[in-house]
């Protein structure tokens, strides 16, 4: 019988595969099926205290730090991470519907605002580097050493007239995008009305920071960046930094707790316990020194002992989170 | 040409070094996958059965907008299994979001319209003798569906594998729904955008060279199913 026969053939294929699935190391790979199913326990964060769900710019994803802390932090606690990568508007959407546990951003006025909606809690500063603007080594636009508001006002006004002018926005609501919106606006244009749209010149790329480099590469465009992501892609780069000097280059990456009073399902304990990690002197000279090796310098600086340059309190760098 | 050239060589030196992520990844996909479509083929093949041997108001138009279907984009799947999953949706509280079973949830909604769809154009297109022979010798329901199913049994194979190479080969739902994890929700595809994104082009390469694999072993288990019936 045929029926018989293909059944016989699906049936070794999935015992294949499940045991394939279960001797995979990750837990949840083997509990698909039930869930699918839809039995909720399994797979819920409150249900399993051992997960716990990070939603986090690609900043700090692309430049393997997080990975890096991943492993330090997975080797003390019984925990697994799932790290979302994603622009910081994103991520504080994920936050705002209940889908994660923590926040990792870098964009000081949402912040603010997630916090004052009682959607954040127990927010620490974790690390910080500068933005700078890159761009092609021929600098088209003359932009080499200006302050950002500068160079941007000159890359607008060149390239109404220099088709080899490009700038490419990562457009896609993240800190650096926000960033990018910021220092448009100091240098006095009104972003929606005079910036988007401007012309052919003005790319918005959607996509995160590393892609957006790549992209920058592959036009001969200028882009903005953090320095973190661009130090370690700087291989593969043809672009250097021309810009990278200016208040508004300041970069902090902070870290947040979902408030489990709006969320109660959320894994508050071990979100407590990561931020606490993150700023532990331990981890703060990790984080400090992540990247010299490879890079020659660091891709962060740690916060521990600098929160005036971040322009945050001393508690807001320093002080653990109490139970 | 020499960054593809290079980026081939190390692809398949992390195939064949048997690179524990890749596999990991790889293995996943097609865990993800398959089950998914043996739970859309369980939940299709029935409807389309239904739809071949019953008359309704209406039954032309639910042929056509399954027919549409075919064409969903999947990224609005994603959206729509987001925003049913996420906390804040009315499936919230099972707290899928994020996870294989949230996946396997959007790739069965993409691939029922395909196999409801070919399944019933199969069974639809049988020449009516047939039907009119099965039921003269006397079957009773159960053979009847089961002397019909065998009559378009290659059919409905095809349309399977067609559907699982549409699930697997996906990414826009994928990475809406999975939120691309490492560990725990990434796939082939969505791990080929990333690393791309990246600039890690050697194990796209290598990725991609295993989902194309993928493809062609589920072709050559079809066509061997075919042969040996």
């Amino acid at each position: 019988m045929d029926v018989k026969k293909i059944a016989l053939v699906l049936l070794l294929l999935l015992s294949v595969i499940f045991i394939a699935g279960c001797t995979g190391t990750d837990s949840d790979v083997g509990t698909p099926t039930a869930t699918a199913t839809a039995a909720p326990e399994g797979t819920n964060t409150a249900a399993n205290p051992e997960l716990l769900r990070i939603a986090t710019t690609t900043s700090l994803d692309n430049t393997g730090l997080l990975e890096a802390l991943q492993e330090r932090f997975e080797k003390d606690h019984d925990v697994t991470l799932q790290i979302i990568a994603a622009g910081t508007g994103k991520a504080l959407e994920y936050g705002q519907r209940g889908d994660v546990d923590v926040l990792m951003v870098h964009d000081r006025s949402r912040e603010d605002t997630f916090i004052d909606d009682g959607y954040g809690i127990n927010r620490r500063g974790i690390a910080y580097n500068y933005f700078m603007i890159v761009g092609p080594e021929s600098d088209p636009a003359g932009i080499a050493g200006m302050t950002p508001e500068d160079a941007l006002t000159a890359i607008y006004t060149t390239a109404e007239t220099n088709p080899d002018v490009v700038f490419i926005s990562r457009g896609d609501s993240s800190g650096t995008h926000a960033k990018e919106q910021a220092i448009w606006t100091s240098a006095g244009y009104d972003y929606e009305t005079e910036v988007e749209g401007a012309g052919d010149w003005y790319v918005e790329g959607g996509q995160g920071m590393g892609a957006t480099l790549n992209h920058a590469n592959e036009k001969f465009a200028y882009t903005l960046s953090d320095s973190g992501t661009y130090l370690s892609y700087k291989t593969e780069l043809d672009l250097v930094p021309l810009v990278d000097e200016g208040d508004s280059l300041l970069n902090v990456y902070s870290a947040m707790q979902i408030n489990p009073e709006m969320f109660d399902y959320v894994n508050s304990e071990m979100a407590r316990e990561w931020i606490n990690f993150l700023i532990t002197p331990e981890t703060q000279e990790f984080i400090g020194g992540f990247g010299v090796d490879e890079y020659g310098q660091p891709l962060f600086f740690e916060s521990r002992g600098n929160f005036e340059v971040m322009g945050i309190t001393q508690a807001e760098a320093e002080v653990p989170i109490s139970a | 040409m020499n960054e593809i050239i290079d980026g081939f060589i190390t692809a398949v030196i992390l195939i064949v070094t048997l690179d524990p992520e890749v596999y990991e990844i790889a293995f996943r996909s097609i865990y993800i996958t398959l089950t998914a479509t043996i739970i859309a083929s369980v939940i299709s093949i029935p409807i389309a059965m239904y739809l071949a041997f019953h008359d309704f108001r209406g039954k032309m138009s639910l042929v056509n907008l399954i027919h549409t279907l075919y064409a969903l984009p999947t990224v609005l799947i994603g959206l729509l299994v987001f925003l049913l999953l996420s906390r804040k949706g009315p499936l919230g509280f099972f707290g899928l979001l994020f996870t294989p079973g949230a996946m396997i949830i959007g790739q069965v909604i993409l691939i029922i319209p395909i196999l409801v769809g070919l399944t019933y154009s199969a069974l639809t297109s049988l020449d009516p003798v047939v039907k009119d022979t099965i039921i003269s010798l006397g079957a009773d329901y159960l053979q009847f569906v089961m002397s019909i199913l065998r009559e378009v049994r290659f059919v409905i194979y095809a349309a399977i594998a067609m559907a699982f190479g549409r699930a697997i080969s996906e990414v826009g739902a994928a990475i809406i729904i999975g939120g691309n994890i490492k560990g725990s929700t990434r796939v082939l595809t969505t791990a080929i955008s990333l690393e791309t994104s990246m600039g890690n082009i050697e194990f796209s390469m290598a990725l991609g060279i295993i989902l194309l694999f993928i493809a062609l072993i589920v072709n050559f288990v079809m066509t061997a199913i075919r042969r040996g019936g």
